[in-house]
């Protein structure tokens, strides 16, 4: 907005607009550097664990911080249990486990729950929509003890399929909102056009409106990916040794063991870069997704 | 679309007909809703339910065998107890401070990142960066990395300009929970109310602008206004995460110190104590807190959707 102004002023032949220029654009350079300090500022900590990761233990924990000391691979050694320990492995494997398989139980649930929420509507489809998001707003501690009670019951404790049900009822609200706003921007004639040349819904789902609204679809399922990735209290609750996902391996890293800085770096950023992939990757949709479609 | 939206409400008799060709056809169309519909009300409704009937019980997972209906005797017990009351003003005090704190750095970042410089995507992608860590690996790097009094970044920072050293966690817990928790959540504010600037008329800008308003006038008359909006929108989903928020207290501190918010009360009250009845009302109490918020944030959403529906 402000760079519209100034594109527009200098058009002006006037001298006195001249004039009013140049403070205007020294304000917007600082401006804009006040914006790259502060990026960098909240940046700072993930640089600084980074570095920390590459370090040595010993230079990991000097005070005053040894910026320039030498790289090594000792702490990813350390955190992937090279010289001993427990390999991380399959808690990861459990983790991608249950956000994948998840993410594709909720696209399977809420691609055609959203198909007669926006283009062939049920009857009270606002209420139906609201329905599904007044479930987000109930606190997961609330359901807690009955589901494992239950899981205890069935013998489903420790059980990685018991997580990817209920990361697929914690994300499924979103997914309906953001999947209904994307459909909702599918053509209606292309749609009816399939079904006047006979095609059933399935074929029409998958062969028409699937296809039309494919980057909606992406964005919901990284959104997905990511709020499943990083459950900590379920998991912490209903898993033991088996099904244990990476935020539970995280957990094992709360109390100090020593020298361990480069260790617990190397590890927090592992165990974050699926997030940091799947974020960037769904920048642009992060918005609407977040917001649960309400924000464009 | 107009069209189709007002169908269903503008032709009421119609689902009515008891022909069975058009109650055929009205399943045929709730037909793809259903099984979300049903997997939702089985996993999320059926289970608070239970909860709710756990509450009016007086259950120890340990003595099975001494489980019997005590009324509201838990809800009672909840209400009274200090650790529980504290934990309750614990939740508000954490939740009321990281969402106004982080609204508060959302709003400047946001009208910094509004304006057209060098690297502006840059700039963004770095400001996203915080939200997009694990909240478990988070709040770790913040315990471990930046508070550590010997070797924390923190302290190692002030060792330069030869300032205090002082214990992050221990001096100020409860603040140094929120500090970890408004670096992650900042990023979020930032980017719902990016959107809501981007969103302005700008036109509207222009002219008032022309009138010679001030950059200050335009703010205050113009930009918050149509904020307002975004702003209770982040407000009340921020609310709604923050209130629930386990990791961070239980990473940082283990609920200690005085940090133990409900969230982690329930988990400990019955992970720990096996007490299943005084759980259960604890949670049943927190699904009240959170309806309350969930009420207000819901009419803000709807007002948000009601528009874009009227708008497409």
């Amino acid at each position: 907005m402000s760079a519209t102004a100034s594109r527009v002023r200098p058009s002006r032949p006037t001298g006195e607009a001249g004039a009013a220029k140049r403070p205007g654009r020294t304000r917007g350079a600082g401006l804009g550097l006040l914006a790259w300090v502060l990026g960098v500022l909240f940046f700072l900590p993930i640089a600084w664990m980074a570095l920390t990761s590459f370090h040595s233990e010993a230079d990991a924990a000097t005070n005053p911080p040894s910026f320039a000391a030498a790289l090594t691979l000792d702490g990813y050694r350390d955190f992937f249990g090279v010289g001993g320990g427990a390999s991380p492995w399959p808690a990861l494997i459990n983790s991608a486990v249950a956000s994948i398989a998840s993410t594709l139980l909720v696209l399977v649930l809420s691609f055609p729950a959203a198909y007669a929420l926006s283009i062939n509507r049920v009857r009270k489809w606002t209420d139906v929509l609201f329905f599904f998001l007044s479930t987000k707003m109930l606190p997961a501690v609330a359901g807690l003890l009955p589901i494992y009670l239950f899981a205890k019951n069935v013998g489903m404790l420790d059980n990685i399929w018991l997580l990817v049900i209920l990361y697929t009822s914690m994300n499924l609200p979103i997914a309906v909102w953001m999947m209904q706003s994307f459909l909702a921007e599918v053509p209606v004639a292309v749609i009816e056009a399939a079904r006047v040349d006979g095609a059933r819904l399935p074929t029409v789902l998958a062969r028409v409106v699937a296809p039309i609204a494919l980057p909606g679809i992406a964005a919901t399922a990284l959104i997905c990916f990511i709020f499943s990735w990083n459950e900590l209290l379920f998991a912490r609750v209903l898993t033991g040794v088996a099904a244990e996902t990476a935020p539970v391996f995280l957990t094992g890293f709360i109390t100090s063991q020593g020298l361990f800085l480069a260790k617990v770096c190397a590890a927090s950023l592992v165990i974050s870069l699926p997030v940091l992939a799947a974020g960037f990757a769904a920048q642009d949709k992060l918005v609407q997704g977040l917001s649960l479609g309400a924000v464009k | 679309m107009t069209a189709t939206t007002a169908a269903p409400v503008a032709a009421p008799p119609e689902p009515h007909v008891k022909q069975p060709s058009a109650r055929l056809r009205a399943w045929a169309t709730r037909a793809p809703l259903l099984p979300a519909l049903i997997f939702m009300i089985a996993v999320t409704q059926l289970p608070f339910v239970a909860t709710l009937v756990i509450s009016f019980f007086d259950w120890n997972a340990l003595y099975p065998k001494a489980r019997k209906f005590t009324g509201v005797d838990n809800y009672q017990q909840v209400l009274t107890d200090a650790d529980l009351r504290h934990s309750v003003w614990t939740t508000i005090l954490l939740t009321v401070a990281v969402v106004l704190v982080s609204l508060v750095l959302g709003l400047a970042l946001a009208l910094l990142l509004d304006r057209r410089f060098p690297g502006r995507g840059a700039v963004r992608t770095l400001l996203i960066a915080p939200f997009l860590v694990v909240p478990v690996a988070a709040a770790l790097l913040w315990k471990h990395v930046l508070y550590n009094p010997e070797y924390g970044l923190f302290n190692g920072l002030l060792h330069y300009v030869g300032g205090p050293q002082p214990e992050w966690i221990s001096d100020t817990p409860l603040l140094a929970v929120e500090a970890s928790l408004v670096w992650q959540w900042t990023p979020f504010m930032m980017l719902i109310l990016l959107a809501g600037l981007q969103s302005r008329d700008h036109q509207q800008i222009e002219a008032a602008r022309v009138d010679g308003a001030s950059d200050w006038q335009i703010f205050v008359h113009l930009t918050l206004p149509h904020l307002r909006r975004y702003l209770e929108l982040g407000a009340l989903l921020g609310s709604i995460y923050i209130v629930q928020n386990f990791d961070a207290v239980f990473t940082i501190t283990s609920g200690g110190l005085g940090t133990a918010n409900l969230p982690y009360t329930v988990y400990q009250s019955f992970y720990q104590a096996h007490e299943n009845g005084l759980a259960s009302a604890a949670g049943v109490l927190v699904v009240i807190g959170s309806l309350i918020i969930a009420t207000f944030a819901l009419r803000v959403v709807s007002s948000l959707f009601r528009e874009e529906v009227s708008r497409a």
